[in-house]
């Protein structure tokens, strides 16, 4: 049987992967960058064999003349995608078709009603947590199942539909029959906006309080409505929501592996938490 | 927050909330912006901006905000942020340095405010 032997929330700001970089360098010395630098170590002890990656698109693979609340990749391979500066030099993802299958055979009649993707390029929202993870590889050591949560447009879906949703994938994943390691990967965050004249908002007692809830208390989180979210993590920070997702796969009870935070990254605050079931 | 009165997105000062009514007003000028992932209309919208504008039937408010590029102004009439900044990719612009000329303060200001741990909440 499939075991979930990883859950991860990590931020996808694309600077986080020149700030890792210089951190292993030695170029940086902010002990804070100690939990970026070692997640990826932290995630290869516990063998994953697929990643299921939350993100969202930032207008790459979706336009405004599709706006899908959750879609799932379901193909052989993922390119990234081309968002404006040329299609960046990484390799292709390879794809787990027969797990994103089994995911939306088991999600979908439980009423999650995914958009289903046999073609789906992925932006730096996926890309640089696994830059993060695994640096530029000559391939890719994991294979991967993107899931799109619209965190743009609202009504974006709640902090509550989330949370719900990851307990489902968390039973789907627990229900495939082959022998595979899974690690689940929420992305996003923390606070911050990148519009308005509030555009620069950081709320580090929120996201210190996130950090610490998606272990303890995920409930709460839970609770927040989707004007709390852009209230207290910023227009943008909002998309912490992805996070629950990831939360809702691992059962009730989890232990920290690692947990770090860092302002600014960029125009973001950063963070990052690694946990496993306890 | 059980105790305090629901919020929403109207009271959260400084943001334009991309909900459905931005969305339907920004059409034109997000569609136009989602565009410029593919080389080929980067070179369009580099060469003639106003025959690319056309193409895509923007308004008047947002033409004139893609012209003089006024960020602040792209997001009231519909940007969204993502977007808008396709077109800042095209200028050699960050992220940061639009935020700086969205919030009426320099490149240095605003990552001057960012090293010091942003714009704390009620700041």
């Amino acid at each position: 049987m499939a075991e979930i032997v990883a859950g991860i929330g990590i931020s996808h700001v694309p600077a986080l992967g020149p700030a890792v970089d210089a951190a292993v360098n030695g170029q940086d010395v902010n002990p804070q960058m100690k939990a970026f630098t070692d997640v990826g170590g932290w995630l290869n002890e516990t063998k994953p064999d697929v990643l299921v990656v939350i993100y969202n698109d930032h207008g790459a693979s979706f336009s405004f003349d599709l706006v899908p609340t959750f879609a799932i990749g379901a193909a052989e391979s993922y390119l990234p995608a081309d968002e404006g500066f040329g299609r960046p030099a990484l390799p292709e993802y390879p794809g787990d078709a027969d797990l994103s299958w089994h995911i939306i055979d088991s999600v979908v009649p439980e009423g999650f009603d995914l958009t289903i993707c046999q073609n789906l390029d992925v932006d730096h929202g996926f890309s640089t947590p696994m830059k993060v993870l695994y640096g530029v590889p000559e391939t890719w050591p994991v294979k991967v199942i993107p899931l799109a949560v619209n965190v743009v447009q609202q009504p974006t879906p709640s902090a509550r539909r989330c949370f719900d949703l990851g307990k489902a994938i968390g039973r789907a994943l627990r229900s495939y029959p082959k022998d595979t390691r899974v690690a689940v990967i929420g992305t996003g965050g923390m606070s911050h906006q990148l519009q308005g004249e509030r555009a620069g908002h950081i709320n580090p007692d929120f996201d210190q309080q996130f950090l610490s809830e998606i272990v303890s208390d995920p409930e709460n989180l839970a609770s927040l409505s989707n004007p709390d979210y852009i209230n207290l993590a910023g227009s943008e920070g909002a998309e912490l929501v992805m996070w629950l997702i990831m939360r809702g796969a691992m059962e009730d009870n989890v232990e920290t592996g690692l947990s770090g935070y860092v302002i600014p990254v960029a125009n973001t605050a950063a963070g990052v938490v690694a946990m496993q079931n306890a | 927050m059980s105790e305090k009165p629901e919020l929403s997105f109207e009271d959260i000062p400084g943001t334009y909330v991309f909900d459905g009514r931005r969305s339907r007003m920004g059409y034109p000028l997000n569609k136009m912006s989602a565009a410029l992932n593919n080389q080929a209309d980067r070179e369009s919208f580099q060469n003639d901006p106003e025959a690319f504008m056309d193409r895509y039937k923007l308004s008047d408010e947002q033409r004139e905000a893609v012209r003089t590029r006024d960020w602040l102004s792209m997001i009231k009439h519909g940007g969204n942020i993502y977007f808008a900044y396709k077109i800042g990719v095209m200028d050699g612009l960050t992220v940061q340095q639009v935020l700086a000329a969205m919030t009426g303060t320099s490149a240095e200001e605003f990552k001057e405010m960012m090293s010091n741990g942003g714009r704390q909440p009620n700041g």
